[in-house]
């Protein structure tokens, strides 16, 4: 009974810092409009945007995710292993190299998968889901993007950043043949699949040499009147697959990068009141703007309702859904929660973190690449934040120590992760002088509730903002890029506020 | 199992200090050099006569030949340490253990550092390859913490603790006005210090030890032996070393007010000079005030105050060129300046001067009591290596 396949949770990260587009009339003289985009701050890239969607969706899901520590988190009884991780995105922190396999290391996931980057296009988004949702496979799909455009044009000004993550599969009810606790869960999926659609076509829309930073694209009507009629190819197709009409649909979305193109869906034959504009005042997320318009429309929507997603990029990609009476996981705050908060970035410290512009930076030196054996040694704690506890005096050791620092025998210790507690400042201070890719550095001394203290490096949150006694959590970063080596971390920030997703009548 | 030392077995009986400072035209082997030279000539003898050298620098150059080159030393043991900022402590600590063990008749130990050659503020760690998740913090930000952690430990105002580190600041800034091998030699008054720029924390730059090149050195002999080059030698009656283990760093229970690394090495170097009160019996003492705070919690953890009345102490003038007790009447690192590899061995070059009776009559100290100790300190609270050093004009007990 494959019709039971579908999403088992879900969650959205949108960075905390957003740009008033308006103040890019006052510096470039023209553009920007007026309206609100998600910015990644300067240690964030698709790859830690991704770990944070990540970490919420699993957060929820009772994953065999951390060799670590057995996951004691998450209320889906039987646990599953993950077998595919797909990460989706148009700005990869790296080529060639594999992205995703720092997520899987961040996330504590055991090495036992396949991980692998859709990279490159806006398209890979939607197509990750779908390859999810049509295979077999246990798959987390993550989708995270940095959306620039040079500066004053409509794609920096439209544009925004964030990421979501999708655990795809099957509930073991519906797979009677499968041994407990091998694979899969026992609980039902929040939404299951009805079914996908794609259409393919060449055509020159929007383009990007690999050597290049900026976005360009063709005259935009000219695209506008082919993602028309692809859609309504795509529409068909997945109509013929469902066995609905396009009013069978509770709740559509279309998305697109093209700026123009998802209007025609107005002409798509949707019931009235169900076309949903994307999420609002978060900019268009690019590759992940279905993604997170999708995890909008699950938070909001009713029991039993039907969905459909469609992105348009170089073609066309829908999936179907029906969300089931299966209640959300708390998997961290909602799209509608995310987008009412957040902090102001200036234009100018949004063009200095995209490296549109070079301050004067501190006079110090540069910090060196990071070692790659030193790294990879190392991974559980850089990752995964896994330090050690003492099994002789329950200490709890950040790094991890083979040695404990109150007696105890030597190598009695056992790992302990990190990357989920939350933690008090003890006390912290303002580094003036420090080299930092966005002077200050906050950094502050953090008590974990369940043991163990870090010296450790705050983001978002203002020099001016913060005092002994915040409430802190973890956080996984890009510190620094030194030799076209990024060197990710973590730092600690305030506890982001969590509201539960609203009910269906609030839509 | 014990901690011994070497009471009353070695003598520094000669010392040179070159003028610290932005030093553009000098190079680090002039700076040895002309430390070196001064020294021989202070002890009476030539480089040929001393059998063995240690050579403390922090990153200006590695192994016995950044020494031995510049000095054209031939078939002559020549080992390089460091030990943080307390690596000019750590050389004489060597060169001391050396001749103390018979191993050697005649032994020097050099301190050099040349710092603005860099381009860089502040100091820099020399870089080892590595994972990626170390601090990058600055000193001045890692001892920034102190601050805050003391006025609220012992309910001090914010405003008042902020004076209490600017009399600090002035008080050596008096000191080494009145020194003329320090780098800054102007008085600055505590509005000053308070207004300067921020650096890091509650910390301005007033609050943060000059950045300096520099040398210093020191010859040791056995003590039946230290006649036959000077007068007045300097007996060395302590010499402790800890290296903290960081666990400050992960451990909750540490507070940011206290050096448990420098509590340790008062404890034994008292113990080994025989030393009860050090208060009572110190005539002056080099302390290691890279930061302000850091001045003011060594009060307490070398004795010289109570826990929790140093900032009092300094309030009422205790620590002052003229009060009961003075804490680096050579200007320390905030005046003097933080050549690393040499500023533990000018602590001594500023003992050698005052119990002898030579440091300049505008801030030459009462000499009524014979003991001077020096404080060397590096890394940061909660990681922490730490020194202190006891000399004295005399033999016997204290």
């Amino acid at each position: 009974m494959s019709v039971m396949r579908g999403i088992l949770t879900f969650g959205t990260y949108l960075p905390h810092h957003r740009l008033d587009t308006s103040e890019i009339r006052n510096l470039i003289g023209s553009g920007g409009g007026r309206g609100r985009r998600t910015v990644a701050s300067y240690d964030e890239d698709s790859t830690t945007m991704a770990v944070e969607a990540a970490r919420r969706a699993l957060s929820a899901a009772d994953t065999t995710n951390t060799h670590a520590e057995p996951a004691t988190v998450g209320d889906l009884a039987g646990p599953m292993a993950i077998s595919r991780l797909m990460f989706a995105t148009t700005s990869p922190a790296y080529a060639d190299k594999t992205n995703a396999t720092a997520i899987v290391a961040a996330l504590s996931l055991p090495p036992t998968l396949l991980a692998f980057d859709l990279a490159g296009s806006a398209r890979n988004g939607l197509a990750a889901l779908v390859m999810a949702l049509d295979s077999t496979a246990d798959s987390l799909v993550v989708s995270s993007d940095v959306r620039s455009g040079r500066p004053g044009s409509a794609d920096e000004s439209g544009g925004g950043d964030g990421a979501g993550a999708f655990l795809i599969g099957d509930g073991v009810d519906i797979e009677p043949d499968r041994s407990p606790g091998d694979a899969a869960t026992d609980e039902a999926p929040i939404a299951v699949s009805l079914g996908t659609a794609s259409v393919s076509e060449e055509f020159m829309d929007r383009y990007r040499l690999p050597t290049q930073t900026h976005t360009s694209s063709w005259e935009e009507r000219f695209s506008e009147g082919i993602y028309g009629r692809l859609a309504k190819a795509c529409l068909e197709q997945v109509c013929a697959r469902t066995r609905l009409v396009p009013t069978d649909f509770d709740h559509v979305v279309v998305t697109s990068p093209h700026p123009r193109a998802a209007r025609c869906a107005t002409r798509l034959g949707f019931a009235d009141g169900s076309l949903h504009a994307p999420p609002e005042g978060i900019g268009n997320l690019g590759g992940t703007q279905p993604l997170v318009a999708l995890a909008d429309v699950l938070e909001r929507c009713e029991p039993d309702a039907r969905i459909l997603v469609m992105n348009l990029a170089d073609g066309a990609d829908a999936v179907a859904l029906q969300r089931t009476a299966e209640p959300l996981r708390d998997t961290g705050p909602s799209v509608q929660t995310q987008t009412g908060s957040g902090a102001p970035v200036s234009y100018g410290r949004y063009l200095a973190w995209r490296g549109e512009l070079t301050p004067e930076p501190p006079r110090r030196p540069e910090p060196a690449r990071v070692s790659a054996p030193a790294a990879a040694r190392g991974a559980d704690w850089k990752f995964g934040l896994v330090g050690s506890v003492d099994t002789d005096t329950g200490i709890v050791h950040l790094p991890p120590a083979r040695v404990g620092i109150a007696g105890g025998t030597l190598d009695h210790m056992a790992p302990h992760r990190l990357a989920s507690d939350t933690g008090t400042v003890v006390t912290f201070t303002i580094d003036r002088l420090a080299y930092s890719p966005s002077p200050p550095i906050v950094f502050a001394v953090v008590d974990f509730d369940r043991g163990g203290r870090l010296p450790v490096e705050l983001t978002d949150v203002s020099p001016t903002d913060i005092a002994i006694g915040d409430r802190v959590q973890m956080t996984f970063r890009r510190l620094v890029t030194a030799q076209g080596v990024h060197n990710y971390f973590w730092k600690a920030r305030p506890v982001q506020p969590t509201t539960p997703p609203a009910s269906a009548s609030d839509r | 199992m014990g901690s011994h030392g070497i009471a009353d077995r070695v003598a520094i009986v000669g010392m040179g200090c070159t003028k610290f400072g932005e030093l553009w035209d000098s190079s680090l082997d002039d700076l040895i050099i002309d430390a070196t030279s001064e020294a021989f000539t202070s002890a009476g003898i030539d480089k040929d006569a001393v059998d063995a050298y240690w050579l403390g620098t922090a990153q200006s150059g590695m192994s016995g030949i950044t020494l031995a080159g510049p000095l054209k030393l031939e078939g002559k043991p020549v080992t390089r340490v460091e030990n943080f900022c307390a690596t000019g402590s750590e050389a004489l600590r060597n060169a001391s253990y050396a001749v103390a063990s018979g191993a050697y008749d005649i032994a020097m130990a050099v301190g050099v550092e040349k710092v603005k050659d860099s381009g860089y503020s502040g100091l820099n760690a020399f870089p080892i390859p590595h994972d990626g998740t170390n601090r990058t913090l600055t000193a001045a930000a890692m001892f920034s913490l102190v601050a805050p952690a003391y006025a609220k430990r012992y309910g001090v105002e914010k405003a008042e603790l902020r004076e209490v580190l600017a009399l600090i600041a002035s008080k050596n800034h008096f000191n080494g006005a009145r020194n003329p091998r320090a780098q800054f030699r102007k008085e600055v008054s505590p509005e000053t210090v308070c207004s300067s720029a921020a650096v890091a924390g509650q910390l301005g730059v007033f609050d943060c030890a000059g950045v300096a090149d520099g040398a210093a050195a020191a010859i040791v002999v056995r003590s039946e032996d230290a006649h036959r080059f000077c007068e007045n030698p300097l007996y060395i009656k302590a010499l402790s070393f800890i290296a903290g283990s960081g666990s400050g760093l992960i451990d909750p229970g540490y507070d940011y007010t206290t050096f448990p690394e420098v509590v340790a090495s008062a404890q034994d170097a008292y113990a080994q000079a025989g030393i009860t009160d050090p208060r009572a019996q110190i005539a002056m003492a080099e302390v290691h005030d890279c930061f302000t705070p850091t001045e003011l919690v060594l009060m307490e953890d070398l004795g010289f105050a109570e826990r929790g009345t140093a900032w009092k102490e300094v309030k009422a003038g205790t620590f002052a060129l003229d009060g009961e007790l003075p804490v680096n009447p050579d200007g320390g690192l905030k005046s003097f300046g933080h050549p690393v590899g040499a500023s533990g061995l000018r602590m001594f070059y500023e003992a050698w001067l005052q119990l002898r009776g030579e440091a300049p009559p505008d801030r030459q100290i009462a000499t009524d009591k014979n003991i001077a100790l020096t404080h060397n300190l590096g890394g940061y609270p909660g990681e922490m290596v730490s020194f202190v050093g006891l000399v004295s004009t005399q033999l016997g007990g204290a």
